[in-house]
């Protein structure tokens, strides 16, 4: 099959997903339905397509099909930061804040703490990859072990304020700041737009990238950060789904083969929005909340994950 | 380029290609600061395979030449570079495995797919690091035939890093010996190969005699 077949295919099932999100199972009149389910919808979107192009992103830029932003620990990272808003700055004085600022805030704090982070690992010591997932193994429990230290000393009047967002969860997702996490997502996107001829050059590696102009370094670091704001949007609506990303991109590189950043984008967005989509409406209304949809792409992520591990040890 | 290992020969390289940085002193190739041109310049003037290429393998030949089009046309490719890509994938005959996949391919034609796309980058220089690793001489003999024709029908400079000595003295016109760093012999095949210098570079007794007006070195 064409990648050109593969990608009408894949628009048209995440668009069948979205249809169906929208109307099975209605039992309510559908002026109320139509806009409660569309900002449902709109948010779960928001969220596979930055979880898909942070993916992406973050595997082109450290040469590997393994790791990505969320194995890494960046959603960990998100969580401290909130713990610790709420550690220092209080529960209270924090929900006097409207969510909108606290998210942009948390946004731009992630990016740059991921930025100097990942910034200096990539760094210091290039990409190999043992080492990265050992480091990323190692940032996920210190930012989990320092996130329940804070939580452990935490009012628990204000520890409610964080509850929210330290588990994966897609049945509650909170609409509030969706009209924030919007912009802020549409601006990453056409950032990346913008890089993705210069991607499909420096994944070609090192060497070869300087022979044809391009160095790495910092369209690196310009990448982190666009992926620290866009694991930002996906954690802040549904938490950490540690293999989401991770799913998805193996998914994108089985269906089609593309050296191109102008397809792998768009078809791990589509698939990612089917995944996600197709997977909620099906937990949801055909097996009426029998197992949360985090649950099950966490264990078939984490299946994945051990395979593409031991393939790789072995090569 | 010749030399025992460790001698510098790809440091020298990456240095003159800037893949590495300069500690010291300066590089000029043709006119061009090395240090201080910017990147894109750089690309159209002056391209290198190094030894380290971790290639993709999700690129199909054509794919993979039409990147050496990326210096002229930053991804956009006009009806020029798409001429220049017919040219390249004619010229290395590379017609039939065209849509091939990198990692379906022999290390043959991998390595004459590596340099089509530098043919198809059209930059005065090329640098090559030791091109011939791991292949056998059918293909080694056609790649050196193709890097010869590069320079003798399109006017190109090529700066070849070899291991086996006779196929830098049937294919160069200069060689360049180095050993820890510093250049020991520099001239035509015929003056610099001689067993007192393969004695002082390498530390061997090999002889040499001739073939075609051409030292040639008995192993």
């Amino acid at each position: 099959m064409s990648n050109r077949t593969i990608m009408i295919g894949l628009a048209f099932t995440a668009l069948a997903s979205a249809v169906a999100f929208m109307t099975l199972g209605v039992k309510a009149p559908w002026s109320f339905v139509l806009p409660f389910r569309g900002e449902k919808l709109a948010a779960l979107m928001l969220v596979a397509v930055a979880v898909s192009t942070s993916t992406v992103l973050f595997q082109t830029i450290t040469f590997n099909r393994i790791l990505t932003p969320a194995i890494m620990g960046f959603d960990a990272l998100y969580i401290l930061l909130m713990t610790s808003a709420v550690f220092f700055f209080g529960g209270q004085g924090l929900l006097h804040f409207p969510p909108m600022a606290v998210f942009v805030i948390t946004s731009i704090a992630l990016s740059l703490a991921g930025l100097g982070l990942f910034g200096t690992l990539l760094r210091r010591s290039g990409v190999d990859l043992l080492r990265m997932v050992l480091t990323g193994i190692i940032f996920g429990v210190l930012f989990r072990s320092l996130t329940s230290f804070l939580q452990r000393m935490i009012d628990p009047n204000e520890f409610s304020v964080i509850q929210v967002v330290s588990y994966a969860r897609f049945n509650s997702i909170d609409t509030e700041i969706l009209w924030v996490a919007l912009p802020v997502t549409l601006v990453a996107l056409m950032a990346v737009w913008r890089l993705h001829r210069r991607l499909d050059v420096i994944a070609l590696g090192d060497a070869m990238a300087a022979n044809l102009g391009e160095t790495s370094q910092r369209l690196q670091l310009q990448v982190l950060f666009l992926v620290g704001l866009l694991v930002s949007v996906s954690t802040a609506f549904v938490g950490p789904v540690v293999f989401l990303g991770l799913l998805i991109a193996s998914l994108t590189h089985v269906l089609l083969r593309s050296p191109y950043h102008r397809v792998l984008l768009p078809a791990a967005g589509l698939v990612s929005i089917t995944v996600l989509v197709g997977g909620q409406t099906i937990l949801e209304r055909v097996l009426s909340y029998g197992t949360p949809l985090a649950v099950v792409i966490d264990v078939i992520g984490g299946v994945v994950f051990l395979v593409l591990v031991i393939r790789g040890m072995s090569k | 380029m010749i030399g025992p290992n460790g001698a510098g020969k790809s440091t020298l390289l990456s240095l003159v290609a800037r893949l590495l940085p300069l500690q010291s002193g300066s590089v000029t190739v043709d006119g061009l600061k090395i240090g201080e041109v910017a990147n894109d310049i750089l690309a159209k003037n002056l391209a290198i395979l190094s030894q380290s290429n971790v290639i993709a393998p999700r690129l199909t030949i054509e794919q993979l030449i039409s990147f050496g089009r990326y210096p002229h046309s930053q991804g956009r490719l006009r009806d020029d570079c798409r001429a220049m890509i017919e040219q390249a994938i004619a010229r290395f005959e590379l017609g039939h495995l065209r849509h091939r996949m990198l990692d379906t391919l022999s290390g043959g034609q991998r390595q004459r797919a590596l340099v089509a796309m530098t043919y198809a980058q059209d930059t005065d220089y090329l640098l090559l690091d030791e091109p011939l690793n791991n292949l056998d001489i059918s293909a080694s003999r056609s790649l050196m035939q193709l890097v010869r024709q590069m320079v003798d029908q399109n006017g190109k400079t090529a700066v070849v890093v070899l291991h086996d000595i006779n196929y830098a003295c049937a294919y160069a016109d200069q060689i360049v010996v180095l050993t820890d760093g510093r250049l020991i012999a520099q001239g035509s095949p015929q003056t610099v190969i001689t067993e007192a210098l393969l004695a002082q570079a390498f530390d061997t007794d090999a002889q040499v005699g001739t073939h075609n007006g051409r030292p040639v070195v008995f192993a």
